[in-house]
């Protein structure tokens, strides 16, 4: 495959951070570098214990600036970045993290949901939220899967469901209005890949990528997990260790004890329309059909059309 | 509480009926007086061979209640039945969990 110049430069950029105070490394030299992702919204590269991400084009330097800052105050919850602001790189936005081991895809058994839980409820717990952070992107970005949907997909027989559950949500829950919420510190892209031990291999578990870091609906970065839940996609025993642990760390987003799910019942039909739509999107594009969890996800959107939302007890929206 | 190790925060889990205050950090484990006694005391009960079968007449033992689900969740709420639990579909899932889908 032939690097991209952005590639290119961000793999330069891994490698001088990675060799920061010593001496230059030789090129190739042989420390261990590896693509981690190359995606149209993001590319990351790890050169030694470096990481170095190529932010989405249309990213605000100001809001991802802000969002590092977080990141830098909060390092017993978020991995702290190398660098206080992003430098540019081909017309994108370059941060540099130290690397972490992510969770590991082959092992379920060992996936820290109780980590990700307490990490979560320390999240939303802070205070004071670090000064004039933008709202966290989670509605955004579930309206972005959405228009894709559309845009792309129109005459899926998927779509029809994914597009009747989506209108079944309240505004916010849109980001076509703001967010009941607009002081509690949230995620806003919580899954099992933004979880890294730092330092590696064995250290503490920390979240990663501020992108979608801000102020908003807490319940939102419990959604992800509800939603697979609610699918019949999540064990049982899994979202209860995962509820429990974020409940026994005091997490604000849901109630002490009691249901759930008059909280958790937006987000998690919001974080299903999105996967529903991404999958679809997906599927069309790659010219096959939906599998049997894109097709889990499908369904619940079909079920949603005839079951109105439950409201959460501190909601006005 | 905190942990006397490293300071951070402590949880506690119910394991079997002990009450364990395990460390989010280090992932130490601090048991209270009387509590290593009663893993022991479930540990021996486990090497033991089983009891003997219940009398015929009686009830199924209660089922574990399923933790609350949406009315719009898979069928029987996201318990039993039609799920994609086991084998390849829980891999499959977990994985697409690893992403943001």
């Amino acid at each position: 495959m032939t690097a991209t110049p952005l590639l290119a430069g961000l793999t330069a950029r891994a490698r001088a951070q990675a060799h920061t105070g010593g001496t230059p490394g030789p090129t190739p030299c042989s420390c261990g570098a590896a693509t981690l992702a190359d995606r149209a919204d993001a590319t990351v590269v790890r050169h030694a214990d470096t990481v170095a991400k190529a932010h989405a084009p249309d990213t605000a330097l100001d809001d991802l600036t802000l969002r590092l800052t977080a990141a830098t105050r909060l390092p017993e919850v978020l991995l702290p970045p190398l660098g206080p602001t992003p430098t540019p790189l081909h017309g994108r936005l370059v941060t540099c993290w130290p690397y972490g081991t992510p969770v590991d895809p082959e092992r379920p058994d060992a996936a820290p949901w109780e980590e990700a839980a307490t990490l979560l409820a320390l999240l939303h717990r802070t205070t004071p939220v670090p000064p004039a952070l933008p709202p966290m992107r989670g509605p955004a970005k579930a309206a972005l899967a959405v228009a894709r949907l559309r845009a792309t997909a129109p005459h899926h027989p998927a779509t029809p469901a994914v597009l009747g559950a989506w209108r079944t949500l309240p505004a916010w829950a849109r980001a076509e209005a703001p967010m009941p919420d607009t002081t509690t510190l949230c995620h806003g892209d919580l899954h099992l890949g933004q979880l890294v031990r730092h330092p590696a291999p064995h250290g503490p578990w920390r979240l990663i990528d501020v992108d979608d870091l801000g102020v908003g609906v807490p319940a939102w970065d419990l959604a992800r997990p509800a939603a697979w839940y609610a699918c019949g996609l999540l064990p049982p025993d899994e979202w209860t260790r995962f509820l429990d642990a974020y409940r026994a760390a005091a997490g604000p987003a849901v109630p002490p004890d009691g249901d759930p799910w008059p909280a958790l019942d937006v987000p998690a039909r919001a974080l299903t329309v999105q996967s529903a739509a991404r999958a679809t999107a997906k599927a069309l594009a790659e010219d096959r059909p939906l599998d049997e969890v894109e097709q889990a996800l499908v369904d619940a959107c079909a079920r949603m059309g005839s079951v109105p939302p439950q409201l959460a007890r501190t909601s006005t929206t | 509480m905190q942990c006397p190790k490293c300071h951070a925060q402590m949880h506690t889990y119910n394991r079997n009926g002990v009450q364990i205050e395990q460390c989010s950090n280090c992932r130490g484990i601090f048991l209270d007086y009387g509590e290593l006694e009663a893993l022991t005391r479930l540990e021996s009960q486990w090497s033991q061979p089983a009891p003997p079968a219940p009398p015929a007449p009686q009830a199924y033992p209660a089922a574990p209640a399923a933790p609350a689900a949406p009315a719009w969740g898979a069928p029987h709420g996201g318990h039993h039945g039609g799920q994609h639990y086991g084998g390849h579909h829980r891999q499959k899932s977990f994985g697409r969990m690893l992403f943001s889908s």
